[in-house]
């Protein structure tokens, strides 16, 4: 051990070479030199072993990548790209298409985004620029705390109270005042896409605020005082001094919440209906990539169907990773240089 | 009003149309605020009302009763769930500590900058698809479902979180007390282990909490690798009860019964969860470099 360099106070000072030998070993030399020092060995199998851990952190997304397409090849073969443009699944006749799957995880989470947006901005305008700063901890602690609810838990209160609610007061007044467009018609038996909107909305509401709130905050101060200077009201502050400079974030706030919204999988499930239709309606049901998978991935029939399953998430994965990219890299453009807190 | 003479005295009055915007805005987003909590406290209310009633001593120590039958419990899921979490702990923590210390002590270069987007990757890829890597890395080999399965899959999720608050934890602590060590000869590996990560470790304890709360609750990837079980089991290689599971299939079911059950264990994981995260929040607040 290095601990025979040190000097003891019971022992006279050190001789001079033992002296330079200290300085040769803290003055950066230790990479090179190993004679005479075994903690040099140490710190070498000890960064080899930190790296190992690094590389499978590599190695992880490489097995996802590898174990995907491999096991997705035979449904690849037999459908190629028609895959994803037809509508039938059916795995007794071994045909299977993924449009309706694909055609509902979109409208869900397109759904999700258009009550989820208004009301996140909302919450992190609020808590930044115009609640009392008592209020300000609770307040994102509540909304932080939506985040830690399970998605199985999420999907339990959807079937037993949002659902209900839905089909008792909510359609019924949707299919007589907005009817008309055909978004809104049919019997409203509240399992539906609707139903999956509004549960997946509440599920990212914490992700895109939380966001949009570090964002917020990183707006600097003088933007706000000069806006106000010219005589703005705290709303034409907000909007020309904070909202607007923090447009490219809150749009990566966003992006990550579509990200979320699109490979979410259990609450979706139990209120979706899960029967592969493309309807107009929002009142009929629907399925999307990521239920398939749970309901059927376990009672799959034949290579096949496990290999169509398999290219589903395959896809899935695939534009997560792409929608994940992008909204990270909107969100360093505007955070760049703050230290992240990395809960998201 | 370029043909007025401006001064403190003769500064124009905000328009009616104006000041009706910003209180009407201001409005709004108290109303957002409204609209986002409600959810929070109805399910918190429907988790307490229809869960505390539900909640007893059969519950917690009993295994499920077949159909038709009262009573019954989770001790088996709450049991399976503890052993599957634990099973991800052993996998995901010592893999998660140290790709964390390996960014922060070695990792300031491109390679570096490689894993680090890696692991933020990593983080959104959906559960559901790491519960088909798992099944065909894990369920394949063994020819069944396991429990091991289900904690390979956790540990994948619990991985990136670990890495990157480990590492931000890491570079918090300051690096003159690195160079002190140095400076005493002890060699880097030491200093790194008992210096750098000891004097981090309530943050890194931190970021290992806030992991394992996301993970506790999810379903998707045990779906087909831990796949549940109606009986007891401690058995790595064997099929596992886990709540989250036992919550869904209840859930779905159509006995009241069940339903009841569900909601009582719903209640019992959040508290769990919520109880981890409350505490890394205590943590938090006294200090990241609290006494260790």
């Amino acid at each position: 051990m290095a601990n025979a360099a040190r000097p003891r106070p019971d022992m006279p000072a050190p001789q001079p070479v033992e002296v330079t030998k200290v300085n040769e070993v803290s003055s950066g030399r230790w990479r090179t030199h190993v004679f005479g020092a075994d903690g040099e060995v140490g710190d070498r199998i000890f960064q080899f072993a930190m790296l190992l851990c690094g590389l499978a952190v590599l190695g992880t997304l490489v097995l996802i990548v590898y174990e995907l397409v491999l096991r997705s090849g035979p449904s690849w073969h037999a459908f190629g790209m028609k895959f994803f443009a037809a509508r039938d699944w059916d795995p007794v006749n071994e045909q299977f298409g993924a449009l309706p799957f694909v055609y509902g995880t979109l409208v869900s989470s397109l759904l999700a985004l258009i009550i989820a947006v208004p009301l996140s901005v909302g919450v992190a305008v609020f808590t930044t620029e115009m609640c009392p700063p008592m209020l300000r901890g609770p307040l994102s602690f509540f909304v932080e705390l939506l985040a830690a609810i399970p998605s199985v838990v999420y999907g339990l209160w959807a079937i037993f109270v949002l659902v209900p609610i839905l089909s008792g007061y909510v359609q019924p007044f949707l299919s007589k005042t907005l009817g008309w467009t055909g978004l809104f018609t049919g019997p409203p038996y509240g399992i539906s896409m609707l139903a999956a909107g509004i549960i997946l909305a509440v599920m990212i509401v914490p992700i895109i605020s939380s966001i949009a709130r570090e964002v917020l905050m990183v707006v600097p101060q003088n933007q706000r005082e000069a806006v106000l200077a010219l005589g703005a009201t705290r709303w034409e502050m907000i909007r020309v001094g904070v909202l607007r400079n923090a447009r490219a974030g809150i749009m990566g706030g966003i992006i990550l919440g579509l990200g979320r919204a699109l490979g979410e999988t259990m609450a979706v499930t139990m209120v979706i209906g899960n029967r592969p239709e493309i309807s107009k309606s929002l009142f009929a049901p629907g399925y999307t990539m990521a239920s398939v998978l749970a309901n059927e991935f376990s009672e799959a029939t034949g290579d096949l169907n496990l290999a169509a399953l398999i290219e589903i998430g395959l896809a899935l994965f695939l534009v997560t990773i792409a929608v994940n990219a992008l909204a990270r890299l909107l969100v360093w453009t505007v955070t760049r240089g703050q230290p992240s807190r990395a809960n998201a | 009003m370029p043909d007025k003479k401006i001064s403190a005295h003769t500064v124009p009055p905000i328009s009616l149309r104006r000041r009706i915007t910003n209180h009407v805005m201001t409005g709004v987003a108290v109303l957002t605020v409204i609209l986002v909590l409600v959810p929070l406290f109805a399910i918190f209310a429907y988790l307490v009302f229809r869960g505390v009633g539900s909640i007893n001593w059969a519950f917690l120590t009993q295994t499920p009763k077949p159909v038709g039958e009262a009573g019954g419990g989770m001790a088996n899921a709450i049991v399976g769930s503890v052993f599957i979490l634990g099973l991800a702990s052993v996998i995901g923590v010592p893999l998660g500590v140290g790709a964390g210390i390996y960014l922060a002590e070695f990792g300031r270069n491109r390679f570096g900058d490689g894993i680090r987007f890696t692991a933020d990757v990593l983080n959104g890829v959906p559960s559901i698809v790491i519960g088909i890597v798992a099944y065909s890395i894990v369920v394949l080999y063994q020819k069944h479902f396991s429990a091991l399965a289900g904690g390979v899959a956790l540990a994948i999720m619990m991985i990136p979180t670990i890495t990157r608050t480990t590492e931000e934890m890491l570079l918090l602590v300051p690096q003159a007390l690195r160079e002190a060590a140095y400076g005493l000869g002890i060699s880097r590996w030491r200093t790194t282990l008992s210096i750098t990560l000891r004097t981090a470790t309530s943050g890194v304890i931190t970021g290992i909490m806030l992991a394992f709360a996301r993970v506790a609750g999810e379903t998707a990837p045990l779906l087909f690798t831990a796949f549940g079980n109606q009986f007891w089991n401690l058995r790595a290689d064997q099929p596992t009860a886990a709540l989250p599971l036992q919550i869904f299939n209840y859930a779905i079911s159509p006995y009241d019964e069940w339903h009841r059950q569900a909601w009582a264990g719903a209640l019992v994981l959040i508290i769990l969860i919520v109880s981890a995260v409350a505490a890394v929040r205590f943590a938090v607040r006294r200090g990241t470099f609290g006494a260790a």
